[in-house]
């Protein structure tokens, strides 16, 4: 194992997050509280309760999920995609390093930012509603899980990608859409039972499902079940990137 | 000796279909200045590409060190330092933290007493808190230079390191190579300008379309392939040169009074003997003469030329 090099790497990919501190975190701040004030208030006001939670609450998961998400995704591929851009992707691939280490350091770090994302959005939150974690320990479990897996899926984007719109197109075209139809914001269960059945296709409806029943003890879909597809998810992702670096797709050929 | 770097039947493909290297055979010997020339797009930055890991090959082996740069990666990259043909560098990272992160990537523990003679050495320490994107042309140079120095690396590559420098920086270029190859550093440069491989290389590579032409002792290629040019400033001046100096394809200046004989010295053509005995035959008489080497550079483009 290369230490210097995966702490070199990690501490450089944090270096840059904290020149864009206030970006990185006010910006959450705000949009949280936006989504508080939209869904939290006006629509709140009309919604009471969601399976028996206060709705102010129950969005609470999802609203969580939808910021891990994105920002796991654009962290990861920004960070690969970034080197890549400017040349400067040269030395990492000439240097004594393993795949693996290469992995762990950017998706490490893409996986650390976004977590701590996820806990200033889950304190703003607690800011706004009263907060019970019934599952402490698999909440943090499906937070780092749900980063490290979307992370790896972003690391996997900014090496396909071969220029910025190809980065922009997969988190816009594919991850929010699929978060907000993954019942951040609902229980799968207010929809008629065609449009269920059509988002049981969604992943991240086992996500934000999961992640929900480790805040009130109650899920759309078996937890057993939502942690196998994150879990799945995270061994495809695994299985392409192992893929990437065998041939060298996009990188050495 | 041993060679340092011995690369045996390489192939490059790239995924486009192109194919930028052929069966390239080389043998680098520790401790030497090696140029490897040839014109743009002969896949000199391919090759080095390969040796450092960041392409892949097609076909072939390379051994570093006699270790395999596949199965032995961790040890054969320690071992190199590569200063690329583009300005790359984190616009963001400072000097000293770019150079500290170089030493880490490639496994050695932090020593910023070494960085900071390193920065030294390529005059950079005042900027060691600059960020890269503040940086002239010049000085980003130098920093990539710093970046592959920064992990004592015991083969340095330079591909085209002198393309757009100035002269200063040209001049202390090659102040930090010799002084690393006093100190048993193994240098390999690309370039095509050939007074550079001619000034600085103990030997040359020939590269072009992706094979390698000829590998030559510098000296050595000079003397068997270098051509000569006699020169004779003549005592009368000369209208005409008579038919039977024909085969010689002598040159006569504009005023008449200069002729000009290219020969080599593999005396394949005429040799100057029989040339001076023809000349006096036809009553043409000279005051002086002269030989020339002829350069590195006449080389190079009849090497080409044959080749085509
Ligand atoms: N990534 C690539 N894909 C396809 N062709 C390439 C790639 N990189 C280089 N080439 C081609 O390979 C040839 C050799 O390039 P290169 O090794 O950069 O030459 P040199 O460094 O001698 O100028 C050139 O014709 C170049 O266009
Ligand atoms: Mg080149």
């Amino acid at each position: 194992m290369n230490q210097y090099a995966l702490w070199a790497i990690y501490k450089t990919e944090m270096a840059r997050t904290f020149r864009t501190l206030l970006q990185s975190i006010v910006s959450p701040v705000i949009s949280t509280s936006l989504y508080f004030v939209v869904f939290g208030a006006a629509i709140g006001s009309r919604i009471q309760e969601v399976n028996g939670i206060a709705y102010g609450a129950f969005i609470v998961p999802g609203l969580i999920m939808l910021s891990l998400l994105t920002q796991s995704v654009a962290n990861a591929s920004f960070g690969i995609y970034f080197p890549k851009f400017t040349g400067t992707i040269f030395e990492l691939l000439s240097a004594p390093v393993s795949y693996l280490e290469i992995v762990i350091a950017y998706v490490g770090a893409a996986a650390t930012k976004s977590i701590v994302l996820g806990l200033i959005i889950l304190i703003t939150a607690s800011l706004f509603v009263p907060l019970h974690i019934e599952h402490p320990f698999w909440m943090v479990a499906f937070l780092v899980l749900t980063a490290l897996t979307f992370s790896l899926f972003g690391f996997i984007i900014g090496i396909w990608a071969n220029g910025f719109e190809q980065l922009q197109v997969v988190p816009l075209l594919i991850i929010t859409p699929l978060t907000f139809l993954g019942g951040s914001f609902y229980s799968i269960d207010m929809l008629p039972p065609a449009w269920r059945t059509i988002s049981l296709f969604n992943p991240v409806v086992y996500l934000v499902s999961g992640f929900r029943w480790s805040f009130f003890g109650h899920a759309d879909v078996g937890v057993g079940i939502s942690l196998a597809a994150t879990l799945g998810f995270l061994v495809v992702c695994l299985a392409i990137v192992g893929w990437i670096f065998r041939t060298g797709y996009r990188l050495k050929n | 000796m041993q060679s340092v770097i011995s690369i045996s039947g390489v192939s490059k493909t790239y995924a486009s279909g192109f194919k930028a290297l052929e069966d390239i055979n080389l043998e680098i010997r520790r401790g030497e200045i090696f140029a490897l020339l040839g014109p743009n797009g002969a896949g000199k930055t391919t090759l080095i590409s390969i040796i450092c890991g960041i392409v892949n090959r097609t076909a072939g082996t390379v051994l570093v060190d006699g270790h395999d740069i596949g199965r032995d990666y961790r040890t054969t990259r320690s071992l190199i330092g590569l200063v690329p043909q583009e300005l790359t560098a984190d616009m963001w990272e400072t000097v000293f933290n770019a150079c500290a992160y170089s030493r880490g990537l490639f496994g050695k523990s932090a020593n910023p007493g070494y960085i900071e003679k390193v920065l030294r050495d390529l005059s950079l320490w005042d900027k060691r808190d600059a960020k890269s994107r503040q940086l002239s042309g010049g000085m980003k140079r130098r920093l990539l230079i710093a970046k592959a120095l920064a992990h004592e690396p015991r083969i340095l590559f330079l591909d085209e390191p002198t393309a757009g420098v100035d002269v200063e920086l040209r001049h202390d270029l090659w102040e930090m190579v010799r002084r690393l190859r006093d100190d048993g550093v193994t240098i390999i440069l690309t370039t095509h300008y050939i007074e550079e491989a001619e000034q600085m290389a103990d030997r040359i590579g020939i590269i072009n379309g992706g094979k390698i032409i000829l590998v030559e002792d510098k000296a050595e290629l000079m003397r068997k392939l270098g051509r000569k040019q006699l020169v004779l400033e003549l005592r009368e001046t000369l209208s005409e040169l008579p038919s039977q100096l024909d085969r010689y394809k002598l040159e006569r200046s504009e005023d008449g009074k200069r002729l000009t004989y290219i020969y080599d010295t593999k005396a394949e053509r005429p040799g100057i003997a029989s040339l001076l005995r023809d000349l006096d035959a036809a009553g043409i008489g000279f005051r002086d003469l002269d030989t020339e080497q002829s350069s590195l550079e006449d080389i190079f483009v009849g090497l080409l030329r044959e080749k085509q």
